[in-house]
């Protein structure tokens, strides 16, 4: 099976409705954006608008304690594209991905300063609420954690369950994540059947439906196939394709070749700092830094 | 290899001594499991032997006979045990999850270990203690025992027990879970509700009801708080009630042997309850541990 990128998923096409109404300020409630100071949370049927779910990172930095994990990070993820975070472990990729949904700051004496902007709106803004952050920019771990109390469905639509939604339109939502999620027709048989009874890789899928299922603009994967075998890690990637048209995703990988794989743009991490950032097939083939040049050949790492 | 080489390996000198001191310690820590067995057993078994002979539907049916008789029963205190702890259980178990969960889950750890510790401290305070305290709380005031003055002598005992399995049992509930919810937009509290105390559950039931078997048998506070009762089966826990362990106290201080083999019958009621319990708990812990992926 060929995952290779198809050069034509990365081209424009993928945009099929330019909304005009892509001010996230404005926060209407009939279009995507689910977030904005106003606090007025838009849903609806979503579709993806030119510039929506596009993140910016000015001067970045995250701290735990004293450590500085993450330094001036200036970075911009582009809402029709792949983007690929590698590096060493500890060069503080998940800390700068874990900064974007706010997440950083949950952990005891963790802290983070700097901009991340989506869509122009600086999610540090203090009247951003943190609970609307999170539901704009939705996050898969490294290990499948689906909740053991609750079914596959009311995993996939736990997100909206717990965070109010109405009955009605539960059905249908967690229907569409997890056909959005690839794994409609997988789980179909057993919705009711406990989410902790599914394969490895379809409790990752799994997450990625719950994850979906409130309409994130943008969906962080920190290591998403670390423990996951060969096929499922495949399945997973192939979805990455296909999700891209729908949300901006950006992926922590320990796996160069995953990268290669999926991204569209590689960014290339060391101690805290970005080194270099590019198309990923310069990044592997050509950098400018020779220190990107000596982790993708394997000198270290 | 040189035969000094393969002098190192046999049995002997140093090595020698550490086989053998690796012995003793095995020979004594297993000896030590085999009596904490049987002091089981023996308990168990002694107060089967002695109580089954006079345990019978009339002996669990039957009030206490007056003034002293035999031939009576314990169903009196069946019901007033029943009442003044299960008045206790709904009293503690309610607060000690709520503050294992502030503990764990909302108060920083410069509150949440001190509060740790002062439920360890309230553990270990002598019972006779807690009754005291509650007679002069209660007691004192209304000029007369009651069962509800009991119960919560009994509450205040079963609290640290409930809290501290509480918080054992909610802190292995993996973080990854909330972290998965509050990625997903769910609030704080939320998360608690439907995802952390869900997961917890059978750990939780656990913890309370091995605190409901802890109180069951519990004693010294009742000679205080609810000794001197009326005949006849009393449902009024504003009235003292009569209970199991009093039972057998007063039963086994009578001069009469009949009296004692009724004590023993009421022991071994009350051992074979605390025993169930006990099974149950242990039951619900392992499946919730295995729903934790502990």
């Amino acid at each position: 099976m060929d995952v290779s990128r198809d050069s034509s998923q990365s081209a424009p096409m993928t945009e099929p409705n330019p909304d005009p109404q892509a001010n996230p300020q404005t926060g209407s409630g009939s279009t995507g954006p689910s977030l904005s100071v106003a606090g007025s949370a838009g849903r609806g049927a979503v579709k993806r608008s030119r510039g929506e779910g596009t993140v910016e990172l000015k001067d970045l930095n995250a701290y735990y304690g004293s450590t500085h994990a993450v330094r001036g990070v200036d970075l911009h993820f582009a809402s029709d594209k792949v983007t690929a975070i590698i590096g060493p472990s500890g060069c503080g990729k998940s800390t700068m991905v874990r900064c974007i949904n706010r997440m950083h700051e949950e952990i005891d004496g963790a802290r983070a300063e700097g901009e991340v902007q989506l869509d122009g709106l600086n999610l540090y803004d203090p009247r951003i609420d943190i609970v609307a952050v999170r539901r704009a920019v939705g996050m898969v771990f490294q290990k499948p954690n689906p909740f053991p109390t609750m079914s596959v469905f009311d995993n996939a639509v736990s997100g909206l369950r717990l965070s109010g939604a109405s009955r009605g339109e539960l059905d249908d939502r967690g229907r569409e994540a997890l056909v959005g999620a690839g794994l409609w027709e997988e789980v179909k048989d057993r919705l009711k059947a406990p989410g902790v009874s599914l394969s490895g890789g379809q409790q990752q899928r799994l997450c990625i439906a719950r994850a979906l299922a409130v309409e994130p603009e943008v969906l962080l994967m920190d290591e998403p196939c670390s423990a996951l075998d060969p096929g499922a890690t495949l399945r997973i990637e192939e979805l990455i394709g296909e999700l891209q048209q729908q949300v901006t995703i950006v992926i922590v990988t320990h796996n160069m070749q995953q990268a290669a794989r999926v991204a569209d743009t590689t960014v290339f991490m060391l101690d805290g700092e970005l080194v270099e950032v590019g198309p990923t097939d310069k990044l592997f083939t050509a950098p400018d830094d020779d220190r990107t040049e000596h982790y993708v050949t394997g000198k270290f790492g | 290899m040189s035969a000094n080489q393969h002098a190192l390996l046999l049995d002997r000198g140093n090595l020698k001594r550490r086989n053998r001191f690796n012995k003793g310690v095995e020979v004594a820590s297993t000896v030590a499991a085999v009596l904490a067995v049987a002091v089981l057993v023996i308990v168990v078994g002694s107060v089967f032997l002695k109580g089954v002979g006079a345990l019978s539907w009339h002996f669990l049916t039957t009030p206490t006979a007056l003034f002293g008789e035999s031939g009576g029963g314990i169903s009196n205190s069946i019901v007033g045990s029943a009442i003044m702890v299960g008045i206790a259980a709904v009293i503690a178990i309610p607060v000690g999850i709520l503050v294992a969960i502030y503990t764990t889950e909302f108060a920083p750890a410069r509150i949440a270990h001190p509060v740790r510790l002062v439920l360890d401290i309230l553990n270990g305070v002598p019972t006779i203690i807690t009754g005291i305290f509650v007679y002069g709380l209660i007691v004192v005031p209304q000029g007369h025992q009651s069962g509800f003055a009991a119960s919560v002598a009994l509450a205040i005992v079963m609290l640290p027990i409930v809290a501290r399995t509480a918080q054992e049992v909610l802190t292995l509930v993996p973080g990854t879970l909330k972290e998965a919810a509050h990625a997903l937009g769910i609030a704080h509290w939320r998360t608690t509700v439907r995802i952390t105390i869900p997961t917890a559950a059978g750990g939780l039931i656990t913890g309370s009801l091995l605190a409901v078997a802890r109180v069951a048998g519990e004693t010294a506070p009742l000679i205080f708080l609810s000794s001197i009762f009326a005949p006849g089966v009393l449902t009024e826990p504003s009235q003292a009630l009569a209970s199991i362990p009093i039972f057998i106290f007063q039963s086994s201080e009578s001069p009469k042997p009949e009296a004692h083999t009724e004590a023993w019958a009421a022991a071994l009621v009350l051992i074979a309850f605390v025993l169930a319990l006990n099974i149950v708990a242990r039951a619900l812990y392992a499946r919730s541990r295995k729903r934790m992926g502990a």
